[in-house]
């Protein structure tokens, strides 16, 4: 058998949080080229700080200045820097305890080698020169006993923003990539349960009923009948037709389960339940592994079906 | 209290990549099949269901619920997600059985890591504010750890790679693991460093893979199993999520779970340690002493399934009660960074 059809997703999203008092301290603090702990129930001072304490779970309240410098506790050497880590040449992460801290911060050290690095050596912040109030307003730790930069007045930071993007490769089932194979072909293929007999398409890993994977391949043609629909009249961002339009749930002539597609030639006041639509191919040479292949449905001219024919899919 | 036994374990083999989707559906539909029909039970004799799986490993949304397609959820089913190792899920099954709701539970978890970059997707389990954004992967962060625990005098990089060579030794055994076979240490020692002081062997593999177990109450696991695995102490418990404010080289809640579900007296324990030096840990954190059989599987060492090989782990422990090779066995799971939660269930076969 040959490999299923597969392909990249990078996935991404900009997490924005609210910070509260004692993060929004801490990452305002920061901004201002200060590093602010706070006070736990047992006397230690946090770096970064607690909201609760670990222990007790009191909250805590009483803010402590540490200094930009510190000692290093504990350390790893990142021969090859993965993206998004503060720095994009070999570099040590470290649990770096600050002077007037008792807990230990994370971070990069930008030690050159790890020759250079060990536990118990001296390191200072070195700072961002554009700060937004984040932990990579430290752009990183380096090995050094003098003091680091001295502070300057910034606003108060009340947000975070926080960008993640994630790449994945994503194969098709076993079952999707005939379906997918047919589709660069213009052809409609979907899969029948070997169990219950339900015809699926688009075709599913197993069949949802009986959990066993469905073999028999089915290839259908590309009418059907709309089982239910809606009148779009939002507009919302990356619309490709002005509303109001229709999207309608069709059910393919021998399939079980309707899928939604655009359905266009109609008034939208004209749709109704049981009218019987065909698909309107986009021009071949535009064809690829996806139902986008067909651009839209558009009513067939045949009579109406009779609910009887579709009321169980609805 | 109801007595509930680990009754039926079924896992998938564990790879470097499967072809499979990252819902995991084209995994567990072979597991289920076998673990049911070892049983002799339908899906219809289930009476809870409960998975442990991650959207951000699958790089999808809901992929739990396309995950239930394995199932046939018609008529529909109860069930339930943990975003978690299925050990906690398995947990969640426990109570309910506990609680005499329903008589019987299939747990199962399953993760496809080839899918994506499994060192960057675990910073997303991180501190979102503060450690987060820096990227931290989990091989650089337990590097740390290893570090703190050789400069303190608690194991050594010989320790280290003895661990790695003994559960490759262990998984020639297990015809389901990812690495296996006969290495010298100091073979292991003159390999190059992924992330000083950690070399490729002392890091868990990235691993598609699933796992499921059956749970059954009473009367009724009797009737499905000669040699159920009873659970006699089922525990889990938490540290502070700021590694920074913890002790690295202890693991309190490890200590704490052990105590609680009743650790002294077993014979063999499977232990969730994706580093080498997180397996001399948590040895110590349990008090196990030398008598005990540690990781006859392997251990993820030789195959770590996310998400799945915690459960796993239970399962292993339970097949040494099952077979009749041991009395009372320890199952371990850990979830978090750097050993930061940890379960332990223990289990006891009966004359
Ligand atoms: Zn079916």
């Amino acid at each position: 058998m040959t490999k299923p059809l597969s392909a990249p997703l990078d996935v991404g999203f900009d997490y924005t949080r609210s910070l509260g008092p004692t993060l929004g301290r801490f990452l305002t603090d920061l901004r201002r080229r200060k590093v602010t702990g706070i006070r736990g129930s047992d006397g230690r001072v946090h770096v970064p700080p607690l909201e609760y304490d670990p222990v007790t779970a009191e909250r805590l309240t009483e803010f402590v200045d540490v200094a930009s410098t510190g000692v290093v506790r504990g350390w790893s050497w990142i021969p090859e820097p993965l993206e998004g880590q503060p720095l994009d040449r070999p570099f040590a992460w470290a649990l770096i305890q600050l002077d007037g801290a008792d807990t230990s911060l994370l971070h990069a050290v930008d030690a050159g080698s790890p020759d250079r690095m060990s536990t118990g050596a001296r390191v200072r912040v070195r700072w961002r020169a554009d700060r937004v109030g984040a932990i990579t307003d430290i752009e990183c730790f380096e090995l050094s006993d003098e003091p680091a930069d001295e502070p300057v007045p910034a606003d108060e930071v009340t947000m975070v923003t926080t960008p993640v993007h994630l790449h994945y490769t994503h194969s098709a089932s076993p079952t999707e990539d005939p379906f997918l194979r047919g589709l660069m072909e213009g052809r409609l293929i979907a899969q029948r349960c070997p169990a219950c007999s339900k015809v699926y398409f688009p075709p599913r890993p197993a069949c949802p009923t009986d959990g066993v994977p469905t073999t028999e391949q089915i290839e259908l043609s590309d009418r059907g009948t709309v089982t239910t629909f809606c009148v779009v009249n939002v507009p919302f961002l990356g619309q490709r037709i002005p509303p109001p339009y229709v999207s309608a749930y069709v059910l393919l002539d021998g399939a079980d389960i309707p899928f939604l597609h655009l359905l266009l030639g109609v008034a939208p006041e004209d749709v109704r339940m049981g009218m019987r639509v065909e698909a309107v191919w986009k021009p071949r040479e535009e064809w690829g592994p996806t139902m986008q292949n067909i651009d839209h449905f558009r009513p067939s001219g045949e009579p109406d079906a009779p609910f009887d024919s579709y009321s169980q899919h609805l | 209290m109801r007595d509930i036994a680990v009754v039926g374990f079924a896992q998938t083999p564990c790879v470097r990549e499967t072809d499979g989707t990252t819902n995991g559906v084209e995994m567990l539909v072979p597991i289920f099949h076998e673990v049911l029909g070892s049983l002799g039970l339908t899906k219809s004799d289930i009476g809870f269901w409960c998975s442990g799986s991650s959207d951000y490993l699958a790089g999808r949304a809901f992929s739990f619920v396309s995950a239930v397609d394995a199932i046939g959820a018609f008529p529909p089913i109860m069930e339930s997600h943990v975003e978690m190792d299925a050990a906690w899920a398995l947990y969640e099954a426990w109570v309910k059985l506990l609680c005499g709701e329903v008589d019987t539970a299939l747990v199962y978890g399953f993760g496809k890591s080839s899918a994506g970059q499994l060192r960057r997707v675990m910073a997303m389990q991180l501190d979102p504010y503060v450690v987060t954004p820096l990227w931290p992967d989990s091989v650089g962060l337990a590097g740390i750890q290893a570090r703190m625990g050789i400069e303190a005098g608690l194991w050594d990089a010989e320790a280290m790679a003895s661990v790695a060579a003994r559960s490759r030794a262990a998984a020639v055994s297990n015809p389901l693991a990812q690495l296996s076979g006969s290495v010298e240490v100091a073979d292991l020692l003159a390999t190059p460093y992924v992330a000083d002081p950690l070399r490729r062997h002392d890091c868990a593999p990235i691993t598609d893979g699933a796992a499921t177990i059956v749970l059954a109450a009473g009367d009724r696991a009797r009737e499905l199993c000669e040699r159920p695995a009873w659970i006699t102490g089922f525990e889990h418990r938490t540290d502070s999520p700021s590694f920074g404010a913890r002790d690295l080289l202890t693991s309190p809640s490890t200590v704490a779970a052990g105590k609680a579900a009743g650790a002294e007296g077993v014979e063999v324990a499977e232990l969730h340690a994706p580093f080498s030096h997180q397996e001399i840990l948590l040895r110590q954190a349990l008090g196990l002493g030398d008598d005990v059989v540690v990781n006859p599987s392997g251990g993820v060492l030789a195959g770590n399934p996310m998400f799945a090989a915690g459960l796993a782990r239970i399962g292993e422990a339970a097949r040494r009660v099952h077979d009749g090779s041991a009395s009372k066995v320890l199952g371990h799971a850990t979830s978090g960074p750097l050993l930061q939660q940890n379960l332990v269930c223990v289990m006891e076969g009966r004359e």
